[in-house]
């Protein structure tokens, strides 16, 4: 579907800002304070259909692509609210819908779509491979029409807020494969039937994201919960990858832009020695020169999503989006800070908190050090740095 | 039951209104318009009533410009089934926009028409009571909760210290102020749909303003804060002040 058909994103943004106004600063602050998991905005959202954006019309989502949905996931966060919460119910399916079959797409999609089943967290990290992820131990071993799990994951986001979870698994051991990245095997977990084989264990973070261990002992999967060909789920998950950091470039534009609108307007009204703040160019400089960068990011992720729903693999596009929003924002983000003096460390402020949320996406989904030995390695054809 | 709904498009409230070089109009520049926020009441009452019946259908109706149209979308996107845009520059004469809506209300066949209890960019409450006037129907004003029966509807008036219980026969005009109707968010399915269902443009009728803004004025500057003094010696003044200067108490 065109942009055109689609209306102007200026249409969707405000109809996701009316959403996002019904839960105010004191919402996520109540939340914050209780790292409680905020449901009932979750709910709103769901209830509401843009989780689904990305969903086929076929399957009872929307059919829009990832400019749209980066639209919906900046205005979320430029509004204040934490989209980390629930965007991967927007994206996780993706392995599902290019690579499982008309059977799995048919018996999971609508639920997701209708935000029933709540398919938003995707194991892949484990102690010893975060960013390695050949180097992923845990073991999916083939026993008849089934396989049966052992192993141990970390830092599975939103684990025990989902029904579904995607798992990556080693089906081949490491040593009898040709290339580290063969042998492994994506599948779909239903944590409703999975009893007390699998066991989740919060990690408490100070950013508000949900997060968990999880270890597997001895889980059951049918083998008609494979997702795609045995060995190749590396691949799989490739092209979900890079959905996912142009999605989440789209959050830290919005926070950057979150910031950007917190500070100028502070210091437009804010009056110190007589005159409002931003009349100085030690305020008004870093909080232009942060608006700037967002905006660069902002066209670099417009780029990357246009390539993306296009039907094309940005690698590199994506990756950049990601680099270049990440840094934006937490440069907006101390921009705000220091706009703000001491009232920006005041939680009623709400500025204290996002700087926390905003500060992950330096790190997650991918370290920001690897994006560059991506663009040294695959873009400008250096030697591979790690 | 049919309800048809008018709305204005108008600056949205947290802007900053700059008068223009003219000085007797706003300078539109940087300005961002929403759907007056009276007017989504009245659109949510509509929705609630058709939704409650189980049949009917919802038409917004607006007189403007072409950005008009943009209003009119997110309508249908929180659920309207039709709109019309009335093609034309409305004026701050109330009477000449009430006779062009009227001049399109004639024909139809809507049991109620709704609009919000005033629009918050001129605050004239004048457009709705007017078209009742002009179609010869009843009118209730300040509605903040309605009933719909059988040819009759039954309204709840927001009055000073209260609330009056009246009813009209239908067809019926009614405003609607903030009650019971908190205005719904659209969805995304809304959104998509809204593309589907119709928006109809028509010239409005043309009709001489009798009405003419001479010139606008900015409410004058906030004085700088002042501190009374400290402590609870400091109340009897600060009393004072806010009674005799104020008039605040």
């Amino acid at each position: 579907m065109t942009q055109a058909e689609n209306g102007s994103p200026d249409e969707l943004a405000a109809a996701v800002r009316d959403l996002c106004s019904r839960f105010g600063e004191e919402y996520w602050r109540k939340a914050d304070e209780a790292r409680a998991y905020p449901e009932a905005f979750v709910a709103a959202l769901t209830e509401a259909g843009y989780l689904a954006c990305l969903i086929p019309e076929e399957y009872g989502g929307a059919g829009l692509g990832l400019a749209e949905a980066g639209t919906i996931l900046e205005e979320i966060n430029r509004t204040g609210a934490n989209a980390a919460a629930c965007h991967a119910q927007m994206y996780t399916m993706g392995t599902l819908l290019r690579h499982g079959s008309r059977e799995q797409k048919a018996r999971f999609l609508p639920g997701i779509a209708s935000g029933e089943l709540r398919l938003q967290a995707f194991a892949v990290t484990e102690p010893d491979a975060g960013s390695d992820t050949a180097r992923i131990r845990t073991f999916a071993e083939r026993r008849g029409d089934r396989y049966v799990v052992n192993g141990q994951k970390v830092f599975i986001s939103r684990v025990d807020h989902s029904d579904l979870m995607m798992l990556l698994a080693r089906t081949t051991p490491e040593a009898k494969v040709a290339k580290r990245t063969d042998g492994l095997s994506v599948f779909m977990v239903d944590l409703r039937e999975t009893g007390g084989s699998v066991r989740t264990r919060p990690v408490a973070t100070m950013i508000n994201h949900h997060t968990s261990e999880v270890f597997f002992d001895d889980l059951e999967l049918p083998a008609e919960n494979r997702i795609g060909e045995e060995g190749e789920g590396f691949r799989h998950i490739l092209s979900g990858m890079n959905a996912e950091r142009i999605l989440l470039a789209s959050e830290s534009v919005g926070d950057g832009l979150y910031f950007v609108d917190r500070a100028a307007a502070y210091a437009r009204e804010r009056r110190v020695f007589g005159r409002a703040i931003g009349k100085n160019q030690g305020v008004q400089f870093p909080i232009a020169d942060a608006y700037i960068d967002v905006c660069a990011a902002a066209a670099v992720r417009d780029r990357a999503a246009r390539l993306y729903d296009g039907g094309g693999s940005p690698g590199a596009e994506a990756n950049m989006a990601k680099y270049l929003a990440s840094r934006a924002a937490w440069k907006a983000a101390n921009a705000a800070m220091d706009a703000f003096g001491g009232w920006g460390m005041a939680s009623e402020y709400g500025i204290e908190r996002k700087f926390r949320e905003a500060r992950l996406y330096m790190v997650a989904p991918v370290a920001n050090n690897l994006v560059l030995g991506h663009i040294a390695q695959h873009v400008l054809k250096m030697p591979r740095s790690f | 039951m049919n309800i048809t709904v008018c709305v204005k498009r108008v600056p949205d409230t947290e802007t900053r209104i700059r008068i223009a070089a003219s000085g007797n109009e706003i300078d539109e520049g940087g300005v961002k318009y929403v759907l007056s926020p009276y007017d989504e009441f009245a659109l949510e009452a509509a929705l609630q009533v058709v939704e409650e019946a189980g049949s009917g259908r919802v038409t917004v109706l607006s007189f403007g410009g072409d950005a008009t149209k943009e209003s009119l979308r997110s309508a249908l996107a929180l659920g309207a089934h039709e709109a019309v845009l009335l093609k034309g520059e409305p004026t701050m004469d109330g009477w000449a926009t009430a006779q062009v809506l009227a001049s399109e209300l004639e024909g139809d066949d809507a049991a109620l028409v709704l609009f919000g209890v005033k629009a918050v960019d001129d605050d004239q409450q004048q457009v709705g009571p007017m078209v009742a006037e002009l179609l010869g129907r009843p009118c209730a004003t300040a509605v903040a909760a309605m009933e719909v029966g059988d040819g009759v509807a039954t309204c709840w008036r927001t009055v000073e210290g209260g609330q009056e219980v009246v009813e009209i026969d239908l067809p019926a005009v009614a405003t609607v102020t903030k009650g019971k109707y908190e205005p719904r968010y659209a969805s995304l399915r809304g959104i998509m749909a809204a593309k589907r269902k119709p928006l109809r443009e028509k010239e409005a009728a043309v009709v001489e303003p009798g009405f003419v803004v001479e010139s606008l004025e900015y409410p004058p500057p906030r004085p700088e804060g002042r501190i009374v003094g400290e402590g609870p010696e400091a109340t009897a003044e600060l009393v004072r002040l806010l009674r005799e200067e104020a008039k605040a108490i």
